[in-house]
């Protein structure tokens, strides 16, 4: 039986990690290596670091992080941010990545799915889809939800999975950064179109948030705010869903 | 110590490979050459991406014949994810292809109606007489697996929408299904353990 995973989400902007809510209002949350290590000797599943530099000078730094981050980190590690190019993708896999997320270029040229997985496999190629509330359904937002895109949430990870995605990290843009928990109908909604695994984001404040999004459907729950300011270490988050009868790796 | 070759099989994740073996205190030479196939003390064949497609890189190479060599002859070698699907004859994923045939098998699909491709932390149970593996839980990233643990082998289960091989030892050579290098403490020690069996 495969095990629900609890992932630290890094995000890191010029070598540094920082937070803020809905990606707007940015402000410093530590340094990525010390972070990642703390969170792997606390028991995290896996790690996430998404680029959100705004200049080519911070995407150089983020190889700079991923290949220091993998020095320390014995659990998978997921890189995301700027990828547009089968290439980019290997850089980071060159760097220490495990899987490539691909958000914004992706939904401007679903191809490059299709050529990722050709030559990375789909166990590394993830989709990173940020969906909006419209409507009775969701759509997909992009460019940190400056754009709407006015296209199907559900379809389009269908689409994705179609070409190739592996796996979906789907964010909840109405709960991201404010603790309301997941927008359990859209992962429900999501566990209905998709095979792969699916990766809850946006709107975790407290345990009984992730047993209740793994109740919907996700093999995996993430979270960055609650981790990064000493709320709550990843081994009581664990502990606290063993309590709420989830079985997790300990 | 001479380093650890690590064979150059395409877009594997060779980073986290050569990670691994540093925290364990050696050194990756990264190398497709077929000397360092055959001579290399220490060897490990990762593997991401398609079977026939790196079945045929390593014949592309010249590296077939020196593989199969150094693992009938239990020179210390460590197979990961594809690598183990590597060592049967053939796979589903790839009909046509030929593997290096150290196991007499065929690489089957994961069932309808499971998580595909399964990406994550299962539970893995060491079978009788292991010396390398141990009971635990580790994490995969596989489509397609190896359904029994062949005779002449020591083997590790998992269950994924039935049982599957999640490790084969035999003295020195080690395969396994999921990723040691990616699997916390537990596959640390499985690697620490494989660098130091002669």
């Amino acid at each position: 039986m495969l095990l629900p995973r609890v992932i630290p989400c890094l995000d890191v902007r010029d070598g540094r990690v920082v937070k803020g809510v809905r990606f707007q209002g940015l402000r410093d949350a530590g340094d990525p290596v010390e972070l990642a290590a703390a969170y792997a000797g606390q028991g995290a599943d896996e790690l996430v670091v998404l680029d959100v530099s705004a200049t080519p000078e911070g995407r150089g730094h983020a190889l700079e992080v991923v290949a220091a981050v993998r020095a320390v980190l014995p659990l998978p590690l997921t890189v995301g941010g700027g990828v547009r190019e089968p290439d980019d993708a290997e850089a980071l896999l060159a760097a220490g990545a495990d899987k490539v997320a691909v958000n914004t270029a992706a939904v401007a040229r679903p191809g490059l799915l299709d050529d990722l997985a050709r030559r990375f496999g789909r166990q590394c190629t993830i989709l990173a889809l940020d969906a909006a509330r419209s409507g009775d359904g969701w759509e997909v937002v992009v460019r940190s939800g400056r754009d709407r895109t006015g296209r199907d949430a559900i379809g389009w990870a269908a689409e994705a999975v179609d070409r190739g995605a592996g796996e979906i990290l789907l964010t909840s843009w109405d709960r991201d950064g404010t603790g309301a928990g997941y927008d359990l109908e859209l992962l429900a909604a999501m566990r209905r179109a998709v095979a792969v695994p699916i990766i809850a984001s946006g709107g975790a404040a407290r345990p009984l948030h992730m047993a209740q999004a793994l109740a919907a459907g996700a093999d995996a729950v993430l979270a960055a705010t609650i981790f990064h300011d000493d709320r709550m270490s990843v081994s009581r988050l664990k502990a606290e869903l063993a309590a709420l009868g989830v079985e997790v790796r300990r | 110590m001479s380093a650890v070759v690590v064979v150059r099989t395409g877009a594997a994740n060779l980073a986290s490979v050569a990670a691994a073996l540093r925290r364990a205190g050696r050194e990756a030479r990264i190398s497709a050459s077929a000397d360092d196939i055959a001579h290399g003390e220490r060897l490990v064949l990762p593997g991401v991406g398609a079977f026939g497609e790196v079945a045929g890189r390593l014949d592309a190479l010249g590296l077939r014949a020196a593989l199969v060599e150094r693992i009938a002859s239990g020179r210390p070698t460590l197979a990961i994810c594809l690598g183990l699907q590597l060592l049967a004859e053939a796979s589903d994923e790839s009909p046509g292809a030929r593997g290096l045939g150290v196991i007499e098998a065929t690489v089957t699909a994961l069932p309808e109606g499971v998580r595909r491709p399964q990406l994550g932390w299962n539970r893995v149970a060491a079978g009788p007489g292991c010396r390398l593996l141990t009971d635990g839980t580790a994490y995969f990233a596989n489509s397609f697996k190896l359904d029994a643990v062949p005779d002449g082998w020591r083997g590790a289960t998992a269950d994924h929408g039935g049982p599957f091989v999640a490790a084969l030892e035999r003295g020195a050579v080690l395969a396994c299904q999921f990723h040691p290098e990616l699997s916390g403490a537990w596959g640390q020690a499985i690697v620490e353990r494989w660098l130091e069996v002669a």
